[in-house]
């Protein structure tokens, strides 16, 4: 199969026998050459013409191969440009790189040398270009494509996300469980000019004390037992991109001196190590606590609390915003259907009412489980009432105060717990809740394990 | 993509064109032998060892102790002008284009001459002990290479294809010495064509 690159490549070189030698060399590779033998010739040439690499001679008569070069990046940034020069010098190969030359080689070049660098210098035009349409393929998403809500209070919600997004500051996220605050967070990032890399979450209510420093700072190999290899902590791996905590409340008084220390000083030293990081991240963090009460009681230190709290955005409940539950319901509705290929069509009206009238304490994230439930055990074209969990078909006809629902509950969430021998992961998953609601919900109706 | 290699046997598809090779200074009688069998069975095309020498004196390079290959090859076409057919010069030194530290071979492309050195093709070169076989074989792959280029090749991406570019001794050893489908009718058809 004999080659046929599409790459283009114009060499300039006021010595014949150079032009000749290389584009004879290049053109059995089976690229596309020409050659130009003075600056101006070549700057004619690509006013006519598009090229992938240019050879650049450094010493030539009239302009030399820097000051094209200048000219070449002025006209076209993206160019891969390989400066050759006969004199090798680390002067002159300093400034070619500082203008932006991708390499430098010294005549006479090693025919393999060459081979390489063209190779290296294709490969890496074409991941410039790739990435250049990736990143207006991420340009092009909808960013608020995933936030479901039309409600004066969502509405308002979104406002600030996108007030906020442009700017490198420290949001403050509140809103109870299951409300989306990570997606809003997610909504801040993909907004923000960071979007282009990593958003990494950290929940920092799922981490006990020693875990949460390891998992925050990396450690160094032999830090502590177990610790076999030498990790980056999340402060590290979100370097140039956002950095969301989650559940920042949970953190306990030590790992708030720490997280206040790298907020301020930009830098880390993983855990067994003693080497500065610096750090380059945008917080977003989120709470469902009264961050202020806890800083009342000494729980929540001060300073971190004012470093935290610079932008804050409430999440309203579900419950707030009823008129935000039919376009979830149909949001969630397409988006299971979908994914598990059921022909439903709608809810029956019975249903949609019945999910309008009851309050959601686990917000949207309990709606979503809810439909997820319904459209797996539904077997009609609609989805009936019997086909959502209990609590929610359960509340038909009964009065729609909090305290009924919030009893019938309170008895079901206890009655699982103990079916599972308090196996709270278990639980969650009959609850079709996730471990954090069900911890919140133990902690809200002050349930207590009853050893045997 | 499963691609297959052959020596190409059909003689008449080239039966017009002609090889010439030609020796380039002092080369190994031995080595001018072997290529005009191997190459006639590989190419189909007649091979002849020419009663013409090219003189590469005048292409010495003091400064760089080496050949300037782009002279040798003017040389020889100047030499083999009145023969018909395609001139393969074989030379025994080191070969250079002022851009290149070396060459194994030059060829101008589509065209008469090309020009192969078997001088980094030993193993001696490379501080090894000699093995003639291997020798042999490199300098078979060589002149198949500069020859396609003679015949309208390009570079190959098939890299077990004899087309394929080989910068280093290493990359010779790991082609063959035969054609891939692809190239093999393009020379069949380019040879045919002449």
């Amino acid at each position: 199969m004999a080659t046929n690159n599409d790459t283009r490549i114009l060499i300039v070189d006021d010595e014949t026998i150079v032009r000749e030698s290389l584009g004879s060399w290049f053109r059995e590779e089976g690229y596309s050459v020409d050659v130009a033998a003075s600056a101006r010739e070549a700057l004619e040439k690509l006013s006519q013409e598009a090229w992938d690499i240019f050879l650049l001679d450094i010493r030539m008569p009239g302009m030399n191969g820097l000051e094209l070069q200048r000219k070449i990046k002025e006209a076209h940034p993206d160019s891969t440009i390989i400066i050759m020069t006969a004199y090798a010098s680390v002067e002159t190969a300093v400034e070619a790189m500082k203008q932006g030359a991708y390499d430098y080689i010294v005549k006479p070049f090693d025919p393999d040398d060459l081979e390489h660098l063209v190779r290296n210098a294709i490969e890496r035009k074409q991941l410039v270009s790739e990435n250049i349409q990736l990143r207006s393929k991420i340009d092009e998403m909808n960013l608020f494509h995933e936030v479901v809500g039309k409600s004066d209070a969502m509405r308002r919600v979104l406002e600030q996300v996108a007030m906020v997004s442009a700017s490198d500051t420290t949001a403050l996220i509140r809103g109870e469980s299951g409300t989306g605050k990570e997606l809003i967070a997610r909504a801040i990032h993909a907004n923000s000019p960071r979007r282009y890399l990593p958003i990494v979450v950290v929940n920092c209510g799922s981490l006990s004390e020693g875990v949460l420093e390891s998992e925050l700072f990396g450690h160094e190999k032999g830090a502590f037992t177990g610790a076999h290899y030498r990790r980056k902590g999340k402060f590290e791996m979100a370097d140039g991109g956002t950095l969301f905590l989650d559940e920042i409340g949970d953190i306990n008084l030590k790992t708030q001196v720490d997280l206040l220390r790298v907020l301020e000083e930009k830098k880390i030293t993983r855990v067994g190590g003693n080497v500065e990081i610096p750090v380059n991240f945008r917080l977003i963090a989120a709470t469902n606590k009264d961050l202020e009460a806890m800083t009342a009681e000494g729980k929540f230190r001060e300073d971190l609390y004012y470093r935290v709290n610079v932008f804050s955005i409430a999440i309203p409940p579900l419950r707030e915003r009823r008129e935000d539950i039919g376009p979830l319901v149909e949001h969630f509705v397409k988006r299971f259907t979908q994914s598990m290929n059921k022909p439903i069509r709608r809810l029956a009206p019975e249903t949609m009412e019945l999910m309008r009238g009851f309050d959601w304490p686990g917000n949207v994230r309990e709606l979503q489980n809810a439909i997820e439930r319904a459209v797996l055990v539904c077997k009609t074209k609609e989805i009936q009432p019997d086909d959502l969990p209990l609590q929610v078909s359960d509340s038909r006809g009964k009065a729609t105060n909090g305290k009924s629902l919030s009893d019938v509950e309170r008895q079901h969430v206890k009655k699982v717990l103990e079916e599972t021998g308090w196996n709270v992961y278990q639980a969650a998953r009959l609850l079709e809740i996730d471990r954090v609601t069900l911890y919140n919900k133990i902690k809200k109706y002050g349930f207590k394990r009853i050893d045997k | 993509m499963c691609v297959t290699f052959h020596a190409l046997r059909f003689t008449a598809v080239i039966p017009m064109t002609e090889i010439n090779i030609v020796p380039v200074g002092s080369v190994d009688r031995n080595i001018l032998e072997y290529l005009s069998a191997a190459l006639s069975e590989t190419i189909g095309a007649r091979c002849v060892v020419s009663s013409i020498t090219v003189d590469p004196s005048d292409a010495f390079n003091a400064t760089r102790h080496q050949y300037n290959s782009t002279q040798i090859l003017s040389k020889l076409l100047e030499a083999g002008r009145r023969n018909g057919g395609k001139l393969l010069g074989v030379a025994d030194v080191d070969l250079f284009i002022p851009v290149l530290t070396f060459v194994f071979g030059e060829a101008q492309l589509d065209n008469q001459a090309a020009l192969t050195s078997v001088h980094r093709l030993r193993q001696r070169f490379y501080g090894l002990p000699e093995d003639e076989r291997l020798f042999f074989e490199r300098c078979e792959k060589e002149s198949l290479h500069e020859l396609g280029h003679a015949f309208g090749l390009l570079h190959c991406r098939e890299w077990e294809c004899v087309m394929h570019s080989s910068n280093s001794i290493e990359q010779v050893d790991l082609k063959k010495s035969v054609f891939c489908d692809s190239c093999a009718a393009m020379l069949a058809s380019n040879g045919s064509s002449r």
